[in-house]
């Protein structure tokens, strides 16, 4: 088993703000990777450059073997995202929305159909499949995203806060999904939250970001035994600080809003 | 091909999911044609240049095409803002796939808005004259569309706050419409007009239309397929390229 993200002194740069500042690591095949970190931290931000959508500034990376950067289609084959943000056409139904991303990702009709009514009924959405997804409820909508993620069957699965607003009957019912997936069909998974409690009970191992540095790194037991703290929640705060982050990190990204819509909305 | 396909019906699904929109996109050429065709319909015969309404229903349907074409490229903007531009741009497919869906999905759904107020401008009293060419009219009606719905990509592209769209684009779009000849012909206008009349792409589209309609042209049919067809290639292009330099 391949190392199946490796990540080599990853820096990205926003003009002076340095968002990930020389980041590394590596997630093993069949892996569940925790990837944690105060608001701002950089964890978008990394998950972006690993999924295509953002060059970095500098640094390696490699997702299934491919170089995000050059190898596009490839590293776009190999993953699954539920983004942090959500990402569904409203005005479709369900089950457009899951049809669509089949046909994107060239699942034959045949299993597409199969597929989007397994993960549709798996995440309990199979009486609403035919509905529009404005009238979906917060909740649902995640539900959808996460069965969308799966439709094509990727090996790599990123989740950046998919348990967002989900109660905690659908997060354990998600969870147990993915962890499934993970022991027997080897999917490796990358996965950002502020819930410890989660991270603490579904992750091998975890990576601790801070200021776009990684701080920590292990699996959950040895943070805490290194942090000689009983729960994740306080080693994370023991590796973090105290500091509420919120109001920075909002300053930071307000500018680069407003840099961005000066310069003619490229970077 | 499959992506390009996927990506039109979706566009085509959200227009027909939206009466509001498709009724709401007709009033101003409606309001254009009744106002500005009934209005000057006398004084036009009395200076002995015909129909008027025949005149200028060319221009009122392009006119549709080119609102439509445009704000098209404001999806791109919706579809950053309600997140579903990210589902595409991390799905396996090229940029071009997704961007030539994008221009293909928004120049039928401007296309089909123009053939409305096309059946509109019958019913106020518009007669195609010369028949024979109507296939060649429609084909120029597609050509406008496709041509702004690549310039309404580039704007999608580049601009990123949904209020800042509309106030550009509608500040491209009037002078476009005015100096393309939709509502006046060129002969007699000032030399500095005349000149802007030249240069406004949609001009060619207006005098195709309207040759191919009512057997008036004023830069000639080979000169109108030349200058569109190219100026549609070049904007599919120029519209490629901006949407494929998008980053999240």
């Amino acid at each position: 088993m391949g190392d199946m993200i490796v990540v080599q002194d990853l820096v990205k740069n926003y003009g002076d703000f340095c968002a990930v500042n020389h980041v590394s690591f590596t997630v093993p095949e069949g892996r569940i990777f925790g990837f944690l970190g105060p608001n701002g931290a950089g964890k978008t931000t990394t998950i972006k450059m690993l999924t295509t959508v953002l060059d970095p500034t500098s640094g390696s990376l490699r997702v299934n073997g491919y170089d995000p950067t050059r190898e596009q289609k490839q590293v776009r084959r190999s993953f699954g995202i539920v983004f942090q943000d959500p990402s569904l056409d409203d005005e479709l139904t369900a089950y457009e929305n899951m049809d669509l991303h089949g046909i994107l990702y060239g699942v034959p009709h045949g299993e597409r159909v199969k597929r989007i009514d397994m993960l549709v009924d798996f995440v309990g959405l199979g009486e609403r499949k035919k509905d529009l997804v404005k009238t979906y409820s917060g909740g649902m909508k995640r539900r959808l995203e996460v069965a969308r993620a799966l439709l094509h069957t990727p090996r790599i699965l990123f989740l950046d806060e998919p348990t967002i607003g989900l109660d905690p009957q659908t997060r354990n019912h998600i969870w147990g999904y993915i962890q499934q997936l993970s022991k027997e069909e080897g999917v490796t998974v990358f996965f950002t939250t502020h819930y410890m409690d989660e991270a603490d009970r579904v992750a091998n191992e975890v990576a601790v970001i801070d200021h776009g540095k990684i701080v920590a790194q292990g699996s959950p037991s040895e943070l805490k035994e290194r942090t000689k703290c009983a729960n994740l929640e306080d080693a994370f705060i023991a590796l973090t600080g105290h500091a509420i982050r919120e109001e920075e990190a909002n300053a930071i990204e307000r500018m680069r809003m407003m840099g961005r819509a000066w310069r003619g909305g490229r970077r | 091909m499959k992506a390009i396909y996927i990506l039109c019906v979706r566009q085509l699904k959200r227009y027909m999911r939206s009466p509001a929109r498709i009724i709401g996109s007709l009033g101003q050429p409606i309001l254009f044609l009744v106002a500005l065709g009934f209005g000057l319909r006398g004084m036009f015969a009395r200076a002995g240049q015909g129909n008027y309404i025949n005149f200028l229903s060319p221009g009122i349907v392009s006119m549709a095409i080119l609102f439509n074409a445009v704000f098209s490229g404001i999806e791109i903007i919706w579809d950053r803002q309600f997140g579903f531009l990210k589902e595409t741009l991390v799905a396996p497919v090229s940029r071009l796939e997704i961007v030539f869906g994008r221009m293909l999905g928004g120049a039928i759904v401007a296309f089909v808005q123009g053939l409305i107020v096309f059946a509109i401008c019958l019913l106020a009293g518009f007669r195609v004259v010369s028949s024979p060419y109507l296939p060649l009219g429609i084909f120029f009606m597609f050509m406008i569309a496709l041509l702004f719905a690549g310039i309404g990509t580039v704007f999608g592209s580049v601009l990123q706050d949904m209020q800042g769209f509309p106030l550009i684009i509608n500040f491209l779009i009037m002078p476009l419409f005015f100096f393309s000849g939709a509502i006046f012909a060129a002969a007699g206008l000032p030399s500095a007009l005349k000149l802007l009349l030249r240069l406004n792409p949609l001009s060619y589209g207006v005098d195709g239309l309207r040759g191919a309609l009512i057997n008036q042209f004023a830069f000639g049919l080979t000169t109108d397929l030349v200058v569109v067809t190219v100026l549609t290639a070049l904007l599919l292009a120029i519209g490629s390229y901006f949407f494929s330099k998008i980053q999240l």
